[in-house]
């Protein structure tokens, strides 16, 4: 009844584990699954052990090590007990990595997703200019760069006067 | 010293950097001069622990000696730090904080780019990934720096203060020794020459925009690379590991 049935338990195929994944939810921002945020690079399986690697988001994320675990308990849950994580470090994580899905969930969830491409302008912050994720306005304004978690920076819209959060590129 | 024994020590300096900055920030929170600072020195503070994490996980694999990370931050004495002594000064005001942080970062931020490039591929992908938070940082503390030098009479005095105060420390930046020497010859890491240069004209064009002097160079304080340090460390590292040093092996 909990996902541990005899299929699940003998050698799953790496699809059926990313499949899985896609339902862990980002601790922070719990719209997005880790699949969409881009920080699962690879799933491999070599017989009973199945080993995900995993990408940092940001140094010092504290959401890194709940993820990690959140990967082990979910396959475990799934019948696996050979689960391995490895941590990839290269290519870095960046913004560029979320999924248009994950953009998509993240607009609709009330957070500006990063600004399109990973270009040093967009990094630098130069002549940003983000549409309200509520009423779609330009009209915003940043009102700090820091926000409520490592990764997202605090603005206001002044034409619908509600405040959102902008998920900062790297 | 073998170049494996300079690696393992240029890595857990990369960490002592790291961490003893990252611990001199973590004291604002609760403590910065408005909300937006708040949140900036903690972002900036947490960065930096997980970098130097990263450093003494990696350093601790070369060393090989059953060390981890939590063993190198809290059970070496004060001798065994060789962080740079900028790093450990107080926070002060926070034009004295703004200034650390900017003549710091300039400076490891072109120390990160060229070890990008280094021929240790574990300290190589960490430099990648933790440059583009310092380039970050860097944007912010510069941004700080231009209005409080061109900002009010007051500010822009005391930053220069800061300035001139502080700047003692910055010889030391580039004072290599013969870790750093290994490092460059064996494993193509910073030319610290080269780095000067473009730090310095950097901070040139900072600085006048800012409407700052650059100080003079005179005598430059230094001995964090051999574990000397300043008198405020002691008091620092106290802190940092009272905890662990009280309760050893403390869970929760």
């Amino acid at each position: 009844m909990h996902g541990r049935t005899a299929t699940a338990a003998a050698a799953p195929r790496a699809e059926q584990v990313w499949a899985w994944l896609k339902s862990l939810a980002d601790p922070e921002i719990p719209v997005v699954s880790v699949v969409d945020l881009g920080m699962i690079r690879d799933v491999t399986v070599h017989g009973e052990t199945v080993e995900v690697s995993v990408a940092p988001t940001y140094s010092g994320c504290p959401a890194t090590e709940v993820i990690e675990q959140g990967v082990i308990a979910l396959l475990r849950d799934k019948g696996i007990a050979d689960v391995r994580l490895r941590r990839v470090l290269s290519p870095p994580w960046t913004t560029a990595w979320i999924s248009e899905e994950g953009r998509a969930k993240l607009l609709a969830y009330g957070i500006a997703p990063p600004a399109e491409a990973t270009s040093r302008r967009a990094i630098t912050g130069a002549a940003l200019k983000l549409a309200c994720p509520r009423c779609k306005s330009l009209e915003t304004v940043q009102v700090s760069e820091f926000g409520s978690t490592p990764c997202k920076a605090s603005w206001k819209c002044t034409h619908c006067l509600e405040p959102f959060e902008y998920f900062k590129c790297i | 010293m073998t170049k494996d024994q300079a690696l393992v020590r240029y890595t857990f300096r990369l960490g002592d950097n790291a961490l003893v900055l990252a611990q001199r920030l973590s004291e604002l929170v609760a403590g910065g001069p408005e909300l937006e600072e708040e949140l900036a020195t903690a972002n900036f503070a947490l960065d930096y622990l997980g970098q130097a994490r990263m450093y003494y996980s990696r350093a601790c694999e070369l060393e090989g000696a059953g060390r981890n990370e939590d063993d190198i931050a809290f059970l070496r004495g004060e001798r065994e730090f060789e962080n740079l002594l900028l790093l450990e000064q107080p926070n002060g005001h926070f034009g004295d904080t703004i200034v650390r942080q900017v003549l710091f970062d300039s400076f490891y931020l072109l120390q990160l780019e060229a070890l990008s490039q280094c021929g240790d591929r574990g300290l190589a992908d960490i430099a990648a990934r933790a440059s583009k938070e310092i380039r970050y940082h860097l944007r912010h503390s510069s941004q700080w720096l231009l209005r409080l030098g061109d900002g009010t009479e007051l500010s822009h005095s005391r930053v220069q203060e800061s300035l001139d105060r502080l700047w003692r420390y910055s010889g030391e930046l580039f004072a290599g020794d013969v870790v750093d020497g290994i490092l460059q010859k064996e494993f193509n890491g910073p030319d610290l020459a080269g780095i000067r240069e473009k730090w310095h004209a950097g901070l040139e064009q900072l600085l006048a925009s800012a409407t700052l002097a650059m100080p003079e160079d005179r005598w430059m304080d230094s001995g964090g690379r051999e574990g000397r340090h300043t008198e405020h460390f002691g008091y620092l590292l106290a802190e940092m590991q009272y905890l662990p040093r009280s309760f050893p092996g403390a869970r929760w």
